[in-house]
């Protein structure tokens, strides 16, 4: 899908209109609104292990945090203006049920006039819950939302209490190594010779990094919210940095470290995103109402797609959403300044690399570092992407677009592009003829 | 659901950790709070907050309290953290406690096992050991102290809080008090010293003696308005708020001002009015009102150390009081009442789904308010008339009414109360209910005429309750078909805001029955005390002996006023004659009358009371509010011949000892008539159905400790010890 964009208009061969046009039925619809990235935050990072910092704090509450930092962040914005709160979580039961969006709200302590939902699309869940209350908000169905993910691996380890369908092996409808994610990269290797586990390591040595860099820098801490961690044997903790990144990891540390997912095979912690615990959150708005409310605009949703791939190969997915993505905004991988890619594993950024020719340590990929370093809560991830993405717009204004993506598990990925609005070249966020369009159908 | 939240379902004192019963002296080891320390960078770039988190490793249900142990790892972890402070290696020390609670005090059951003065003085100087650090720490180290009051935080645990330099409070924290005068002791770990500095010492007389005394903590936000906290932050993220207000503070961004300690004639002004009123109130009955108050006289300008030692001399001495030791005791059997004695298995209780109630007067009307409102089920209540039911369902509407307006109920609430209170002139529709409850005119004949028409429309399950307040509830029953059926549910009024219900089982009453009636005291919020079908039951049995006794003593040409203050130094919720006009001298005369037929002359005959209800005599003065309205002198007038004096006058003395030799022979008659298990149902009886004091223990360890019991039973009515300064 597109959305409002100039450049998909000109791709078209529509001219983009300068005059509002003649006043036709179908002008009479709601116009597609462009939607605005205002704000995004997130918990720092947990190992998710009963010694993790969040062992004894509830997924819930973590949500519930880090959503009262972002709003608190934009003291601009009314509460009661947000339309929506949708929250992913890949695992929704105990901490992590009762309708996520909905009771994090109340919980928040935000009007009980704000409604809520759960998503689930397993990591890209909070990438999704972007991208459809993006949508409402595009269609003119809503005008501020709040989207976001948790994830508490510690409280919920992956695929915890699902129960698979027999189809699924008696009718081979998928291979059996395709709920294993670890299995489904070392799949990746397997399809791709060339992507060896040297490279692969090389890719995580570098994550760390860029990530160790990046906090040096001051990149990092700025969109994390401080949270208070509950510990019956330590006492009372704020957790304020990322708690899994390995500073100093050098290739010779990885080189020899186990390969869980097959004997002799080339993923291992080293080149993975290691379990962990966290939440994030963001806050869209359309873009006359983000100027309405003097809200700052970091980027412009430009286009999104999802594409499923065979499941096996689980981290192939960005590439088909990438592509679609691409085409839907009418531009092509050159047109791309940033990327941040998840880095579920080291292989399937370097698939996603392989087949748009990037070079592996490609500058204009994760310059914070990935998941690799920080650590990878499911639903969470999207979110900070987008986060990080923002952040890097501010620092480049010579970028014009930038992705993110990610692979999604029973072989899907998705891909939203955004623009940035630092940029000379900037397409704007609200539409002139937005208010005519408006006047006329009150 | 937001339910209206009466004065007595708040609770002030400290939880205490006592797990064995009360009749046997405490004795347990201690629940040892642990001191966490765990550094935290602040977010802000200022440095590292050194977070004490106090814990004793136990669940919500555990509060955490302050013992030897405690204080002890208390004091060695904010040593530690002094030593740091004192090498730069922190900016700022703060204390906060497990999920909902900072500290719920003192551990008072270890506090009333101390044996000798010089261990009760060893407690309160331990505790200040370890607040010290804290009070002294920004002087000393210039890294300043913070309390993060995240939950409950009662007597010693506030005292926590008033130690640090800074306080912030969660929206949500349960309650913010300190109940020590109300348990007979002071605030002695700096709380007299500190609160009048804080926060002025008129609201300080508030803090430390009016709360106390009404039972009535602080919310987070009332505590926030008066000043004993500075900041307020919202429950959710309550411990990052507190932490980013600290590095506020400590980076000046923040400024907290501190009032000028107010000035001598204020604080002299305000200490003898508050001396005056407790004069009046507490008239001498017990001794920590008095200790608190001259601790705050001198608070404004004694130096700290001096009056940190002033405060463990108050402490050691209270300690050492049978005041003290009642009031713990007292405490325990309030808090251990809510498992009451006797009770048959709750599973045998029959599911209750409508009741029925018989009458329509003020009684049964806040009786079907009070089922409405906790059982949550349908209640039809029957009168005579329409003129009457209509009064009766009048009074439930006005009643929410003025609870909706006041903030106390929600509309919702309102509604459903209103739609679920019933009224109706036909017997015949109360043949639904399966429990029915009769409060109509205290007249044995109409109670059965009740009972038995109830009997023919009922099934034969259905359990009949009676709220009589001095009939024979064996003898209602007694031409019933199904008399197992009966028990008796003895509400107090007001029956809002009495905890009390006595609940009273025949020969005849069956387990099934008994167990609805104590499974409904339950969700009532109530109290139950299991009590045997004798005249009065307990509370009125005492309290009308009381009465009777001073009647008597006026009958034989005691001067009223004299009557009415021989019993001030029991430090009794109103004189007599207060008593006997809240009562309604009509109702305390038919009680009178209703026991001194089945108990003897021992409840004596009173012209003069007679008089008062015949001629309607006002029986007592105004006065200002919250002080004792003192008997009308004129109500000398329908008294004997109208005239104080004669050969059996007595002092105020001998009234006293008239009162309690009467009651005192009386319990003694009661505990052999097994009217309750034991003495101290009679003192919970006291303490929850008619307010008498924690430091009289309710009335028995009184008793023993003035030497009542020996010397008219021959015996003590409680073993030594158990609430009372053990001989050594």
């Amino acid at each position: 899908m597109t959305v409002a964009d100039p450049v998909t208009r000109a791709a078209a061969g529509a001219p983009a209109p300068t005059t509002p046009a003649p006043r036709t039925q179908a002008s009479r619809h709601r116009p597609v609104r462009d939607v605005v990235f205002v704000e995004g935050v997130r918990s720092p990072f947990g190992k998710a292990r009963p010694d993790g910092i969040y062992a004894q704090t509830r997924a819930d509450d973590l949500a519930v945090k880090t959503i009262r930092e972002l709003l608190r962040r934009r003291p601009e914005l009314p509460v009661e203006r947000i339309d929506e709160l949708a929250l992913a979580a890949t695992t929704q039961t105990g901490d992590q049920g009762l309708t996520l969006g909905r009771s994090v709200a109340v919980l928040a302590g935000l009007p009980k006039s704000v409604p809520g939902f759960a998503i689930d699309r397993m990591c890209a869940g909070a990438m999704t819950a972007v991208t459809t209350t993006a949508a409402n908000v595009a269609v003119g169905a809503q005008d501020v939302v709040v989207a976001g993910g948790v994830e508490h691996m510690g409280h919920h380890p992956m695929g915890e209490g699902a129960d698979p369908n027999p189809r699924f092996v008696a009718e081979k409808l998928v291979d059996s190594s395709a709920l294993v994610m670890g299995a489904t990269a070392e799949n990746l290797h397997d399809r791709y010779p060339h992507l060896t586990k040297e490279r692969a390591d090389a890719y995580g040595v570098a994550s760390q990094a860029k990530y160790a860099k990046a906090l040096a820098n001051g990149d990092v801490s700025p969109d994390l919210v401080p949270i208070a961690t509950r510990s019956t044997e330590l006492g009372w903790g704020l957790a304020t940095a990322d708690e899994l990144p390995r500073p100093g990891t050098t290739l010779d540390a990885i080189r020899d470290l186990k390969t869980p997912f097959r004997p002799g095979g080339r993923v291992t912690a080293g080149n993975a995103s290691p379990l962990t615990d966290g939440a994030t959150a963001c806050l869209l708005a359309a873009g006359d109402v983000a100027d309405e409310l003097g809200l700052p605009v970091r980027m412009r949703l430009v286009a999104f797609s999802y594409a499923g791939v065979d499941p096996e190969i689980m981290g192939f997915g960005p590439v088909p959403a990438t592509e679609r993505a691409l085409e839907s905004a009418g531009l092509t991988i050159d047109d791309i300044g940033l990327f941040e890619i998840n880095e579920a594993f080291a292989v399937q950024v370097l698939a996603f690399c392989d087949h748009f020719g990037l070079a592996d340590d490609d500058e204009r990929i994760n310059q914070y570092g990935g998941a690799i370093a920080m650590g990878h809560p499911l639903a969470s991830s999207g979110v900070r992407l987008m986060t990080q993405l923002a952040r890097q717009f501010a620092q480049h204004p010579e970028v014009r677009y930038g992705l993110t993506t990610m692979c999604v598990g029973l072989g899907m990925g998705g891909t939203v592009v955004w623009e940035n609005p630092h940029h000379a070249d900037y397409s704007g966020h609200t539409s002139a003829d937005t208010s005519t369009a408006t006047d006329g159908e009150n | 659901m937001s339910e209206n939240t009466t004065k007595t379902d708040q609770t002030i004192a400290p939880v205490t950790t006592s797990s064995d019963g009360g009749d046997s002296a405490p004795a347990h080891g201690e629940r040892v709070t642990h001191s966490l320390v765990r550094d935290v960078v602040l977010p802000g770039g200022t440095g590292t907050l050194a977070l004490i988190t106090l814990d004793n490793g136990l669940d919500h249900t555990k509060p955490t309290t302050l013992g030897p142990r405690g204080l002890a790892e208390l004091r060695t972890a904010l040593e530690g953290v002094e030593r740091r402070a004192a090498d730069g290696e922190i900016v700022a020390v703060a204390v906060t406690g497990k999920p909902y609670f900072l500290a719920a005090g003192a551990d008072l059951t270890q506090a009333a096992a101390v044996a000798t003065r010089d261990d009760a003085l060893g407690l309160g100087r331990a505790g200040h050991a370890a607040y010290t650090i804290l009070g002294d720490l920004r002087e000393k180290t210039g890294v300043p102290t913070f309390a993060f009051v995240n939950g409950l935080a009662l007597g010693g645990g506030l005292e926590i809080a008033l130690s640090c330099d800074y306080r912030t409070v969660a929206s949500d924290a349960g309650a913010l008090a300190l109940p020590e005068t109300g348990l007979g002791l002071v605030p002695g770990w700096g709380g007299a010293y500190l609160v009048p500095r804080l926060i002025g010492v008129e609201k300080a007389m508030d803090v430390i003696l009016t709360r106390p005394a009404a039972n009535k903590p602080f919310t987070a936000k009332e505590a926030y308005e008066i000043g004993l906290v500075d900041a307020l932050f919202d429950a959710p993220d309550y411990l990052e708020s507190s932490i980013r207000w600290a590095e506020s503070v400590l980076r000046g961004e923040v400024v907290v001002e501190r009032r000028e300690l107010d000035p001598q004639p204020v604080w002299d002004a305000v200490v003898a009015a508050t001396r005056e009123r407790l004069d009046a109130v507490v008239a001498g009955s017990r001794p920590a009102p008095y200790r608190a108050l001259d601790l705050i006289a001198a608070a404004r300008t004694a130096s700290k150390a001096d009056a940190f030692v002033a405060e463990d001399d108050a402490l050691a001495d209270l300690i050492m009081s049978d005041e003290m030791r009642a009031s713990v005791y007292a405490f325990q059997l309030v808090s251990k009442g809510k498992r009451p004695q006797g009770a048959p298995d709750a599973k045998l209780a029959r599911p209750v789904t409508r009741v029925g109630i018989v009458g329509a007067g003020l009684m049964a009307a806040q009786i079907a308010l009070l089922f409405a409102q906790r059982l949550q089920v349908p209640v039809v209540m029957r009168d005579l008339d329409a003129e009457r039911v209509d009064k009766g369902l009048g009074y439930v509407r006005s009643t929410v009414e003025k609870l909706v307006r006041t903030g106390r109920m929600s509309r919702d609430v309102a509604a459903r109360i209103v739609g679920s209170v019933h009224g109706t002139t036909e017997i015949g529709d109360l043949a639904a209910c399966d429990v029915v409850i009769e409060a109509v005119t205290e007249l044995l004949p109409l109670k059965k005429k009740v009972f038995a028409e109830l009997e023919s429309i009922l099934s034969p399950e259905a359990v009949l309750l009676t709220n009589t307040s001095a009939l024979s509830v064996t003898e209602m029953a007694a031409d019933l078909a199904h008399p197992e059926r009966v028990v008796g549910m003895h509400f107090f009024n007001p029956v809002a805001q009495m905890p009390l219900v006595e609940i009273i089982r025949t020969t005849k009453t069956d387990d099934a029955a008994l167990a609805t009636a104590f499974a409904m005291t339950k969700k009532l919020r109530k109290t139950a005390v299991l009590a045997a079908d004798r005249p009065g039951f307990v509370v009125n049995r005492l309290l009308i002996l009381l009465m009777g006794t001073i009647m008597e003593a006026v009958e034989n040409g005691t001067p009223v006023e004299f009557a009415d203050r021989a019993v001030a130094p029991l430090g009794l919720p109103m004189p007599p004659f207060a008593l006997l006009d809240l009562v309604g001298p009509a109702v305390g005369l038919h009680v009178l009358t209703s026991l001194r037929e089945d108990l003897g002359d021992r409840f004596p005959v009173s012209g003069g009371l007679q008089r008062i209800v015949d001629e309607q005599v006002p029986v007592v003065l105004d006065a200002p509010k919250g002080m004792p309205r003192p008997v009308d002198p004129a109500v000398q007038a329908v008294f004997g011949d109208g005239t104080a004096g004669g050969e059996g006058a007595l002092d105020e003395a001998g009234v006293l000892d008239a009162v309690l030799t009467a009651l005192t022979h009386e319990i003694g008659l009661m505990l052999d008539e097994g009217v309750v298990a034991g003495p101290s149902q009679i003192d919970l009886c006291m303490i929850l159905g008619s307010g008498w004091g924690f430091h009289l223990g309710g009335i028995t360890p009184y008793l023993d400790r003035t030497g009542y019991s020996n010397k008219i039973l021959g015996r003590r009515l409680l073993p030594d010890g158990v609430a009372n300064v053990p001989a050594a």
